[in-house]
């Protein structure tokens, strides 16, 4: 006998999975924009993309080693933060603005 | 079973909700976020703010003008077939 009380659990579960996987995709989307530029043989190896600023030119270090300085690693980090409070910003407006319509009708 | 049709209901109106969160936030990721940096700062959360009005509202007048287009295309159309 199927118990709709499980079934609804069950589904509620999918439904979480599903959203998990959107939000992931969009934010690995986003942060390989913002984080990698040309992309080398391995991510330690990709160039960051340069945003706006100085011209990071990386001076040459002892031994003329390449100094790098920040790893894509870092940036993907931070990107996947703040992607996050992007997302919880939003939804909070978003049911801001559900609420003051409701509120209006 | 009116109970598992209200739960469909329930869900599916959650399911509307994340799918436009999903959405909005990025687009406005876009608009918003130049250099992701150690915290949200104030000016990237306005943006974020205003980008979701700004998008309900375009949403908004995009079916109002829809509906109104329809509405003189039908009078136009009735008018003709006199």
């Amino acid at each position: 006998k199927l118990d709709p009380g499980l079934i609804m659990e069950q589904v509620k579960v999918q439904i979480a999975v599903a959203n998990a996987q959107e939000l992931l995709q969009r934010m690995t989307d986003k942060c390989f924009r913002k984080c990698i530029g040309k992309p080398g043989g391995s991510l330690d190896n990709s160039e960051q993309v340069r945003a706006g600023g100085r011209t990071g030119d990386p001076r040459p270090a002892w031994s003329g080693r390449p100094l790098r300085l920040c790893v894509p690693q870092k940036c993907i980090a931070m990107c996947m933060d703040r992607y996050m409070d992007s997302w919880n910003t939003v939804s909070r407006a978003y049911n801001s603005r559900l609420q003051r319509e409701r509120a209006n009708m | 079973d009116p109970q598992l049709q209200r739960f469909i209901e329930v869900e599916t109106q959650k399911q509307r909700f994340q799918q436009l969160v999903h959405q909005m936030t990025e687009l406005c990721w876009e608009k918003c976020m130049d250099k992701p940096g150690p915290k949200l700062d104030s000016r990237a959360e306005t943006c974020f703010v205003n980008c979701v009005e700004r998008f309900i509202d375009t949403s908004q007048f995009i079916l109002n003008r829809l509906e109104q287009t329809q509405k003189s295309k039908s009078a136009f159309s009735e008018s003709l077939s006199d």
